[in-house]
């Protein structure tokens, strides 16, 4: 179990209550303008730690005047949680100075590796599940929990291919990441479908694997389709189309278990007019306002 | 050999090696070829955004494969991928096949003093007034100490690269630019935008001389060895009036 929240000071630790159960949007700088005015159709809205982590100028400028409006949810994509190597303290510290600067209601990070070394390969890379690898991630999240004084939520990833060594499936190494750590989780919808269409899992039993009442925030996304070598549907986590339908309709199964939860349109490629997201986000505040209950 | 340090030699290898024997698909390669793309594009977007106007003058195709040799070369050392790209300019000087572009790097280096400029700390300038109470007296203006926002740059280039970087921005012709005519340029945030101006050689030496803890004699000697004719003041105005002085006293700020 973590210690987070057995050895962590109350007084240093972040007042949160976690994000609203409403829609939200990640946050691009095309939509800083728009968006500074207020939209009632975001409940939060979600930022990519690195880039916020900068100096001055116009993303603090408007990152400010935009948390006047919307929850705030910081996401990270460099920490490498799952790196063989020990975490980058120099990058743990900058995030602490983000989180305590803007005190968001939910801090996350992936089920991922990214760097090796000093290189840093800005993806995020799959893990072999096995003991080693489970004592390395729970070691890792203990550390960036107590770090921060506060409960992270991890993301499962959209991967592509799967390691002979593995000795844990996908959830359940996950659902013993969550139940060791103490961390919740953030359910990347369409990862679940990206990874069990390229793995041939089936979907219901990879989530009735996972511990759906620790999720505290749902991912929404489109994918992108091609095939492997051998003809087999391979799906890649593009962030760059629309939410797919069969992705709504596996979010509708999924909010039946989980009742309500912040839900974001994660789009980080060939960016539509924000009107496009709005719809969006609009479409699953109406399955939230229906407890997953087709609108 | 360790599993990722396997993975990672794998993705970033020029012979586009593959660490066979440690996946279970049979068409492992092609799937691990996924994240090789995710890397390299990534990456590459990450350069395109930072360097637009290079990526324009040398095309998609050509850009892409100049990052992909400089991603290879030099694979990021940090996840604040902002700062990525600082050795961008250096590589492409020494990278042969964008020879026949002699102002590429220059270019880089007005990108990259732009992207510098935009993330920059946020600091308000002295205004005219606080500067004034020095300007009354000019025994005290030789030794005045002018500290420029953190955002400013000075670029001084032997090739039109101010010319051919408005040009992109629809400012002028580029058929009408010269390249190897030599320019100097300011790029600067005022509040949240940041700007692109040509200097007179005098006056990026004079601005050059500020920034590296001179103090105000000295920087305006430094541009009239450049041109004798050099008058401060219209410098000095358009520091005041873009809000690039920071700090102004009788000694070097710390």
């Amino acid at each position: 179990m973590s210690q987070y929240d057995i050895n962590t000071p109350r007084s240093t630790r972040a007042v949160t209550h976690g994000l609203p159960a409403r829609a939200g949007l990640g946050l691009k700088p095309d939509y800083f303008q728009p968006l500074a005015k207020g939209c009632d159709d975001l409940g939060f809205i979600e930022i990519h730690a690195e880039n916020y982590m900068v100096a001055g100028g116009p993303f603090h400028y408007y990152l400010e005047r935009l948390c006047e409006h919307y929850a705030l949810s910081i996401h990270g994509v460099g920490m490498s949680i799952g790196a063989e190597g020990a975490l980058d303290t120099e990058h743990l510290q900058r995030l602490n100075v983000l989180l305590a600067r803007y005190q968001p209601a939910s801090f996350s990070e992936h089920l991922a590796w990214s760097t090796h070394g000093p290189c840093f390969l800005n993806d995020l890379l799959p893990l072999q599940y096995d003991q080693q690898t489970l004592n390395r991630v729970c070691e890792h999240i203990d550390q960036v929990q107590n770090t921060l004084g506060r409960r992270m939520l991890l993301e499962n990833p959209a991967t592509y291919l799967q390691f002979n060594a593995s000795t844990f499936d996908e959830p359940t190494f996950i659902r013993e990441v969550v139940r060791r750590t103490g961390c919740g989780m953030l359910l990347d919808v369409c990862n679940v479908y990206v990874s069990c269409i390229n793995h041939q899992w089936s979907t219901q039993e990879y989530l009735q694997a996972l511990p759906l009442h620790e999720t505290a925030e749902i991912h929404l996304a489109g994918f992108s389709e091609a095939f492997d070598r051998n003809g087999q549907r391979l799906l890649i986590d593009s962030h760059s189309a629309p939410v797919a339908a069969a992705i709504w309709s596996l979010y509708q199964q999924i909010l039946e278990h989980t009742g309500p939860v912040a839900t974001l349109i994660e789009r980080d490629n060939e960016l539509p007019g924000l009107a496009v997201l709005l719809a969006e986000a609009r479409r699953a505040q109406a399955y939230l306002d229906n407890h997953g209950v087709q609108p | 050999m360790s599993t990722q340090q396997r993975f990672t030699q794998a993705l970033l290898s020029a012979e586009q090696t593959f660490p066979a024997g440690l996946f279970c698909h049979p068409d492992a390669e092609s799937r691990f070829a996924v994240y090789r793309n995710n890397v390299f594009s990534s990456l590459t977007s990450a350069l395109a955004d930072s360097y637009p106007v290079v990526a324009q003058l040398v095309g998609a195709e050509f850009f892409a494969f100049m990052a992909r040799v400089f991603i290879q070369t030099f694979p990021p050392c940090s996840p604040v991928l902002v700062n990525y790209g600082n050795a961008f300019a250096d590589f492409i000087d020494t990278f042969s096949p964008a020879a026949s572009l002699p102002y590429l790097a220059d270019m880089a280096r007005l990108e990259r003093l732009r992207v510098e400029a935009y993330h920059a700390a946020d600091f308000p300038g002295v205004g005219f007034e606080a500067l004034s109470r020095f300007l009354e007296y000019p025994e005290q203006l030789h030794s005045l100490h002018l500290k420029l926002h953190p955002g400013t740059g000075v670029l001084c280039s032997s090739r039109a690269v101010f010319s051919l970087w408005a040009a992109h921005q629809g400012q002028g012709e580029l058929a009408e630019v010269d390249p190897n005519h030599a320019e100097h340029l300011l790029v600067l945030r005022d509040a949240l935008n940041v700007e692109v101006l040509l200097l007179s050689k005098a006056c990026a030496l004079f601005i050059q001389a500020l920034q590296g803890g001179a103090g105000f004699g000295d920087a305006v000697c430094a541009a009239l060895e450049e041109d004798n004719a050099f008058d401060a003041g219209p410098a000095l105005a358009l520091l005041i009036q873009k809000n690039l002085i920071i700090h102004a006293g009788l000694s070097e700020a710390s």
